[in-house]
């Protein structure tokens, strides 16, 4: 994705935006807070600590994927084919439990269809050179019409008590599963992408994928093992999300991309390519989280919530830019 | 040039074989009142498709259509229960379409947000909108006046009003694209943002215009697609955002920006829109639906790309495209 859309020549590093992405972190923490606050004042049941471990079921799946995601926007791709993955994989895991596979199978044949998927997109873009935007836009159709060929309109359900483990199971009294594998793929990515040599290679590509090619990072490999990421978490939030629901319908996970690439964004990660941190889109998986949390609490329908989500989206990119013409003016 | 020219070509071939392996055992598709049909059907897709053109030309990317489409269509459909007389329904969706698209061209062009952020924003925005109006409600057949259902299917010399429609727009899309001003900076914006500058053309004002285009033959197609399946409600279109950049990108419009022709795009509309109509007639399953024309798009993008594959290394050339 290389949209081209300043007024000037686009000079990245100096932009007033990236200035303002320093304290990207601060100001999305400050929302968060406030809107922890909102959300306490708006109602009493809101600090009920299993209402809160609930609550989490909101954005952890999506936000898992919006780890990897995050790393692949940096190096200046995107993946728009996570939803799909995500139903794909779960059909695979529904046909092996009608088939009587048992649980260790199911996860296994589940992170492991993410990663073929991952690395079919991987294929595609780094091997043949196609821009990732239109590859996964084909992917996302691809492997969601797999699932629709398998499933027709019908589900698999019935999965084996063990496997729900995943998706409704509890570790420390009320901390949910998924709110662990959360917290630790925030800790590997933190890692991966701000304390190792990978990492630094990633927003090299982003910046300049001509100039590290020219510089002797492998390029093309480290976009595949990108995509490779993405699809195995995508994998691991599919079992997570079948598990949770119990059964698998080719539906599942629809419109999961945008939702992802919105926290991505939100998370201060610019879309062009070459900036942006883990910490950030920890942030802006909670403010997610929590507006859709508060609104829930105040019955505010599905819909609406996500007329909030979009503003919220342009107005957090937009302020900071408008912020800093009329300091220019 | 000469190989656009022969990208076309190929297309217009690829359709032609589709056709006749469907013809070779359903010949009743082919008849000319079916081809008619089917032109029909993909009206939509093909207006979305020239407006989505324009965008990707100019380094943007509109993914807001389908929501505008349905707003626009929610808002014909309000002003006819309202008794506003037809022409200034079509009138007003236009001109709202062209608003909606508006508001994206300007958040790109002013606070020089990138197109893909903006339009997922406004996409879930606008949808929502339409909640908002309606509470949720559909608005069905029962509530339209006849004259208001009944315009888009009027045929007229063998064609339904609709379909003239989307031959009118593929008219003046191409003029507007090859004979003005404004379709040459299309192209220069999109093949060299830093080119254009210096030849005095603004980038975010021709990507402003490309929006507003895109805005209003969504605004249109709004109307035509609610009084065609004669329903109202805030969900019609979803997705289709998705099927129109497909049908772009099998046109061999360049993601990049800078390369593309209206021929293109219709026929990479045409062609989706083929496959859609014929599958249910040759007795495949709708669900194979997703499938083939995921492939059909990663097959026409690997065509395009070793079609456009710069020979040697030329590093200057590439280190000025990589912006």
């Amino acid at each position: 994705m290389t949209a081209l859309t300043g007024r000037q020549i686009p000079d990245r590093l100096s932009s007033p935006a990236s200035r303002a992405l320093k304290s990207w972190e601060a100001l999305l923490l400050i929302v968060a807070i406030a809107i922890f606050i909102l959300n306490t004042l708006a109602s009493p049941y809101f600090l009920d600590p299993w209402n809160l471990s609930d609550a989490s079921y909101n954005f952890t799946e999506k936000a898992m994927i919006a780890f990897a995601m995050a790393m692949l926007i940096v190096a200046g791709e995107i993946d728009l084919s996570v939803g799909s993955i995500i139903a794909l994989s779960s059909t695979v895991m529904g046909a092996a439990m009608a088939a009587g596979a048992s649980t260790p199978l199911l996860v296994l044949l589940g992170l492991g269809t993410g990663v073929a998927c991952g690395a079919f997109n991987g294929l595609l873009v780094a091997r043949f050179g196609l821009p990732s935007i239109v590859v996964t836009i084909g992917t996302m159709s691809l492997f969601r019409g797999i699932s629709y060929i398998a499933l027709g309109d019908g589900a698999f359900t019935g999965y084996p008590s063990s496997f729900a483990w995943f998706g409704q199971g509890y570790v420390f009294w009320v901390i949910t599963v998924e709110l662990v594998i959360f917290a630790i793929a925030a800790l590997i990515f933190g890692i991966l992408l701000h304390r190792t040599s990978f990492g630094r290679m990633v927003y090299a590509i982003g910046n300049n994928a001509t100039a590290a090619r020219f510089s002797g990072i492998r390029v093309d490999r480290i976009r595949f093992i990108l995509f490779l990421l993405t699809g195995l978490m995508s994998g691991i939030a599919s079992v997570c999300l079948t598990s949770r629901l119990g059964s698998t319908r080719p539906s599942i996970a629809s419109g999961f991309e945008l939702e992802v690439v919105t926290i991505v964004v939100l998370g201060g990660v610019s879309i062009l390519g070459g900036s942006g941190s883990i910490a950030g889109v920890v942030l802006a998986a909670f403010v997610m989280g929590l507006v859709t949390f508060g609104l829930g609490l105040l019955n505010v329908p599905g819909i609406v919530m996500s007329i909030i989500v979009g503003a919220l989206l342009i107005a957090v990119i937009a302020i900071p830019r408008l912020w800093s013409m009329t300091r220019r003016a | 040039m000469r190989y656009l020219k022969s990208r076309e070509a190929i297309l217009a071939l690829a359709i032609v074989v589709l056709l006749g392996v469907i013809a070779s055992r359903f010949p009743g598709f082919v008849r000319p009142s079916n081809l008619a049909r089917v032109f029909t059907d993909t009206a939509p897709l093909i207006l979305l498709a020239l407006g989505q053109m324009a965008v990707i030309l100019t380094k943007c990317i509109d993914l807001s259509v389908a929501a505008n489409l349905a707003f626009c269509g929610m808002v014909a459909a309000l002003m006819n229960g309202a008794g506003v007389p037809l022409p200034l329904i079509l009138l007003a969706v236009i001109g709202l379409g062209a608003s909606l698209g508006a508001i994206n061209g300007l958040l790109v062009w002013r606070l020089g947000i990138p197109s893909i952020v903006v339009t997922l924003g406004t996409m879930t925005i606008y949808r929502g909108t339409i909640f908002l109006m309606t509470g949720g409600a559909w608005i069905n057949a029962h509530q339209m006046t006849s004259g208001f259902k009944a315009f888009p299917r009027h045929v007229l010399a063998g064609l339904p009003i609709m379909a003239w429609i989307a031959i009118a727009a593929i008219a003046l899309v191409a003029l507007l694209m090859t004979r003005t001003a404004l379709g040459r900076a299309f192209y220069a914006v999109g093949g060299n943002p830093h080119a254009a500058i210096y030849a005095g053309i603004s980038v975010g004002r021709s990507q402003f215009a490309a929006f507003v285009l895109a805005g209003a033959l969504a605004g249109l197609t709004g109307y035509l697609w609610v009084a065609r399946y004669a329903v109202a409600y805030v969900d019609i279109a979803g997705g289709f955002e998705l099927d129109v950049v497909a049908a772009c990108v099998i046109g061999g419009i360049a993601i990049a920006g800078g390369a593309g022709t209206v021929a293109g795009a219709v026929m990479g509309a045409l062609f989706l829109g083929i496959i859609k109509n014929a599958l249910p007639v040759v007795g495949i399953s709708p669900f194979w639906q997703m499938a083939i024309s995921g492939s059909a798009i990663l097959i026409a993008i690997a065509f395009n790309a070793t079609s456009q594959r710069i020979p040697g290394r030329i590093i200057l050339k590439q280190a000025g495209h990589r912006t």
